[in-house]
């Protein structure tokens, strides 16, 4: 576990090339063909984003006698959407808050905690380095469940169960996100420049935010989203930490409502759980879809390649 | 993992000439410091503690007592945990080469510039990753239904019966359709953003030599992606061996074929939180969690094998 | 009749204590710190005056009510009510808190079937401390003796199960089948309807194991017996062996609908009659009016179909109890609300708004018996759950580790439904596994 590769040399001849623009040769033909089979991948992903989306316009009565895959004929998509986020006294609203809470201070903290580490993983030397990133992945393999009742009787005694902190804190690592500003900083940050800035007499954390941080960013914006995606998508964690649904997150008190159909006077709710659910994804599409273009120049120039 | 080894070849150039420049001192701890602070606090220190409580044993009657490696030796016997082991290990053989291929194949459609509609496919693709697998689940268990969901619907309206999806022959692959859909898309753009970074220049070179789109891919296109397709596979790997989300919010749908020990995952959760086996589950989590680790680095090892 | 009763449950109660007494003796040291001093009625109403707030965790719907009203009542108490969970859930938050010392609530909600596993773990506060005894006779005797367990009154019952036939009175008259009144009836009915209807079922079923104990109690088995850390378990008595053969032969012919309750295809056929009976407590109307609207007056209500033509035997199917968790920070306020919510003014609004109650006074008062509900078609349904809960066989006990022992009932019973094995073979499972966890954990199992 505690050895690492030498750096390894890429099997394609790579050629040291400065030129950071996109890659592309010609324009290639057109193909319907190979449009036509890649679709089929594209329905498989979307099918059950647009029953979610035509499930959500049911009452729950509609959701049992219609088909699934067509609207029914009683439209309730925005009945629904005013019953989710009034329901309960708008416990909705209230966990959308939390999940937001967070999400920025959670997701937040990992990306800071991600890039520094992975800016001193690529640029310094230290004792202990290469011990550093055995243990974090190696951490990575226990499962979750071995770290979730010891974790648990620790922040019991601490008192930290059943308070955001219980979300929160276990939130802030992010070993796959270290990686990614690791192998990011690597190489979008010339050690010359670094070397310049210390002839210069600049101090390392000034040097950082002043010089590295804006050559970094796309990085800490694809960090960012992946751990955004971590923390909003978060239920084992919260599941054994949280007991007041003053604190869920949106995933439990989603799954919280699909079990109240099963408690002795409860409510069956179902169409409230699906329109919550299409509720739930949305702001991280609409995150995905906006901050596209940095994402993804994130991943491509450093993250994944060898 | 050794495979997530630094990168130390830059685009920029410099690491070919990589001077003795950097000293080592403690500076860099600084940095990485915060990290490893609140890592050692969520991770070591419950590690640390899983350890200790694997070598103990607490009963309702008769308190804890000190057992030494004997949760250890009943781990290693136990047909319980051996069963949920065999079959995320089925589904490690199944189902992530099915994931990988499918997204390698769309990764290097959206690639190849001939898809009318690129960057929808892009980003249509990967939107289920932004699915909490709870939604994820709950989602396509409503359509599993048999009696109300899709596959019902269609039985209606076809006339046909399609066998259950939630019967105990079918749930494993069902659940793995549930965890394919959920990433393939993902596991597309690792692959996808590492094609990016080709260099124009060997396709050149290569249509120059008239070389088919197919003998481009073998030849250059796969093996400049390697390290992405093997860091996929790794971390597939371990997310196969922890499977749990999923199998566990269907249980409550296929409660006889979802058995409580139906992965190895599911095994230590139900021991601590139905049975109180505090001890023997966190014996359980350790031994998986040390099999996992095992599988992951063997396939490192023959990854970079082949590499050389 | 009712004075038998309480004579029968004094001397039980009596012989249990001796038994326990006798088995915490054997036990040994640990227990030092077991007795609870007494606390008087006026140390309890001296704690309502100073005031305060309370954590309560319970999923009961209509304690909400409650709360409020008591607020109202006793403006210096504060109540804090917090659902942490249905069932299996809560006991997992419940042993997680109390294993931590830290976060256990004053009062919480705990089914008769786990409160033997949670008294035998010392966790709950023996309300006998408080004068529970004083309400012998308040309490319907099915749930009495479910919270008088391991020698003590480790709860008050909150609510009860008595259990009935709900049936689809539409579907029954469409196909001229008449209302089952013995299981081989009901065995017969089942065939009869899914004969005439293919996408009809008597009943879902995919393995339940309140359920299947439930009618292992009605059919006079006594599976789980136990005294003090002595525990027996057999599955193959007479009931079992009597529920296995009826239950086998639905099974066998494919004439459960295979849905699991609660889910939403339960719901779905619940309302379009391809499911066509319940066996259930008398908590259900309120689900059945909350989760199948769309079937109002097409069901009604009948006494369960007994195993012996004429006799009258029941059970209950779940229920729950408030009990007082040891490390809880405020007993005195706990057991004030306890008391309200269960025994006092409390259990009037929960009536009110749906619940079922577990005293006496309720299930005798005309009001209660003579409500008529709309939803069976005006039909006066307490008269029958009240009866049923009156005829609930006495001396079933659960096992001090019937959570655990639940929740591996589907690995066991439930591979029953899904494959060839039979029913018989899977009860042998299911108790080759308790007595196994039982061992583990310490008891002496026979």
């Amino acid at each position: 576990m505690t050895t690492q590769t030498t750096p390894t040399t890429a099997a394609a001849p790579r050629p040291a090339s400065p030129a950071r623009n996109r890659v592309r040769r010609k324009e290639q033909r057109r193909s319907p063909l190979l449009t036509a089979l890649t679709a089929l991948m594209l329905i498989y992903s979307l099918v059950p984003l647009v029953w979610l989306l035509i499930n959500a316009s049911k009452t729950q009565e509609g959701l049992f006698s219609s088909f699934g895959l067509w609207f029914d004929d009683d439209f309730a998509l925005f009945d629904n959407i005013r019953a989710t986020l009034t329901y309960d006294d708008g416990v909705f609203v209230r966990w959308l808050l939390n999940t937001l809470l967070y999400v920025v201070l959670g997701a937040g903290g990992a990306t800071a905690l991600a890039t520094l580490g992975g800016y001193a993983l690529a640029k310094f030397d230290f004792p202990g380095k290469r011990g550093v990133f055995a243990v974090v992945i190696g951490a990575v393999a226990v499962p979750a469940t071995a770290l979730a009742v010891p974790t648990f009787l620790m922040f019991s005694k601490l008192g930290l169960t059943n308070t955001p902190w219980a979300v929160i804190i276990p939130s802030l690592i992010s070993p796959f996100g270290l990686y990614l500003m690791w192998t990011f900083a690597a190489s979008a940050i010339p050690g010359e420049l670094l070397e310049a800035a210390r002839v210069d007499g600049a101090g390392e954390l000034r040097t950082f935010i002043r010089i590295c941080m804006p050559l970094l960013a796309p990085g800490i914006v694809t960090v960012a989203l992946f751990t955004m995606v971590a923390t909003w998508n978060n239920y084992f964690l919260p599941l054994i930490m949280l007991k007041d649904p003053d604190w869920y997150p949106l995933t439990l008190g989603l799954n919280a409502w699909n079990d109240q159909a099963a408690t002795a006077g409860g409510q069956a709710i179902f169409h409230l759980v699906i329109t919550g659910s299409l509720l739930t994804i949305l702001p991280l599409l609409a995150a995905f879809l906006f901050l596209q273009r940095y994402w993804q120049s994130g991943l491509a120039a450093g993250g994944v390649k060898d | 993992m050794t495979v997530l080894a630094p990168p130390t070849i830059s685009r920029t150039g410099q690491a070919a000439t990589r001077p003795p420049r950097r000293r080592r001192s403690w500076t860099g701890w600084a940095f990485v410091g915060p990290f490893m602070a609140v890592f050692a606090f969520v991770f070591v220190a419950p590690i640390a503690y899983a350890l200790y409580l694997s070598v103990f044993r607490t009963r309702l009657i008769g308190g804890t007592s000190f057992v030494g490696l004997e949760n250890y030796q009943q781990a290693f016997t136990d047909p319980q945990f051996w069963s949920g082991t065999w079959r995320v290990t089925l589904f490690l053989l199944v189902q992530v080469p099915i994931m990988l291929f499918l997204a390698l194949l769309v990764a290097l459609a959206i690639d190849s510039g001939r898809l009318y509609g690129k960057a929808f496919f892009r980003v249509a693709v990967f939107m289920p990753y932004a699915v909490p697998a709870v939604v994820a689940t709950l989602m396509w268990g409503f359509m599993y239904g048999t009696r109300f969901g899709l596959i019902g619907n269609l039985n209606d309206a076809l006339g046909v019966i399609l066998p259950d999806p939630l019967s105990p022959d079918l749930v494993l692959a069902s659940i793995g359709n549930i965890v394919t859909w959920e990433f393939v898309g993902y596991n597309m753009l690792i692959f996808y953003s590492a094609l990016q970074v080709v260099p124009k220049s060997l396709y050149e070179a290569a249509e120059l030599d008239g070389a088919s789109q197919f003998q481009v891919i073998r030849a250059i296109k796969l093996p400049a992606i390697k390290g992405a397709l093997l860091i996929a596979t790794i971390f597939s790997i371990i997310g196969s061996f922890q499977l749990f989300n999923e199998p566990s919010i269907l249980q409550s749908l296929a409660p006889n074929a979802i058995t409580t020990y139906f992965t190895p995952n599911m095994y230590a959760y139900s021991l601590s939180f139905s049975g109180q086996q505090y001890n023997y589950s966190a014996t359980v989590a350790i031994v998986m969690g040390v099999l996992t680790m095992i599988v992951a680095y063997a396939v490192q090892l023959r990854g970079t094998r082949k590499d050389k | 009749m009712f004075t038998n009763r309480r004579a029968f449950l004094r001397t039980a109660a009596l012989a249990t204590a001796a038994i326990t007494t006798a088995a915490l003796a054997a036990c040994g040291s640990d227990d030092g710190g077991d007795t609870t001093s007494p606390v008087t009625a006026d140390q309890v109403q001296a704690a309502l005056d100073k005031g305060g707030s309370i954590t309560v965790w319970a999923w009961e719907p209509t304690l909400k009510q409650v709360v409020t009203a008591f607020e109202a009542k006793y403006p210096k108490v504060k109540v804090n009510l917090v659902n942490a969970g249905t069932g299996n859930d809560q006991y997992t938050a419940l042993q997680n808190a109390i294993a931590a010392g830290s976060g256990v609530p004053d009062v919480a909600q705990v089914e008769y079937y786990a409160l033997p596993q949670f008294a035998l773990g010392k966790s709950l506060t023996d309300l006998a401390a408080f004068g529970a005894g004083e309400l012998d006779g308040t309490f319907t005797p099915g749930p009495w003796s479910s919270v008088k367990t391991g020698g003590g009154t480790f709860g008050l019952p909150m609510d009860s199960g008595p259990m009935a036939l709900f049936y689809n009175k539409e579907v029954f008259d469409k196909h001229q089948i008449a209302v089952p009144t013995t299981w081989d009836e009901y065995a017969a009915a089942a065939k009869k309807l899914h004969a005439a209807d293919p996408k009809a079922y008597i009943t879902n079923d995919t393995g339940d194991a309140g359920f299947t104990t439930s009618l292992i109690w009605q059919a006079g088995g006594k599976p789980f017996a136990v005294d003090g850390t002595n525990v027996k378990i057999n599955l193959a008595d007479e009931g079992s062996t009597k529920f296995a053969g009826t239950w086998q032969k639905l099974i066998s012919d494919k004439l459960l609908a295979p849905v699991g309750s609660w889910s939403d295809g339960w719901y779905k056929g619940l309302g379009d009659g391809s499911i066509a009976t319940l066996v259930i407590g008398a908590w259900m109307p309120a689900n059945l009016e909350s989760g199948v609207p769309g079937a109002k007056g097409k069901w009604r209500v009948a006494p369960m179909p007994q195993w012996t033509a004429g006799a009258n035997a029941a059970a209950e199917n779940g229920g729950s109890s408030l009990t007082i968790p040891k490390a809880g920070a405020n007993n005195a306020l706990g057991y004030a609300f306890l008391k309200y919510a269960t025994a006092g003014e409390g259990v009037k609004i929960r009536v009110e708004n749906g619940a079922f109650p577990a005293t006496t006074a309720e299930l005798k008062s005309a009001e209660f018996l003579g409500k008529e509900f709309p939803y069976f078609g005006g039909q006066k349904a307490n008269e029958i759950f009240a009866k049923s809960a009156a005829d609930v066989v006495p001396g079933w006990s659960y096992l001090p580790f019937q959570v655990y022992a639940n929740s591996i009932f589907n690995d066991t019973v439930g591979q029953a439904y899904v494959t060839d094995k039979p029913l018989t073979d899977g009860l042998k499972a299911w108790q080759e596994a308790s007595a196994k966890y039982g061992k583990d954990q310490g008891f002496t199992v026979g």
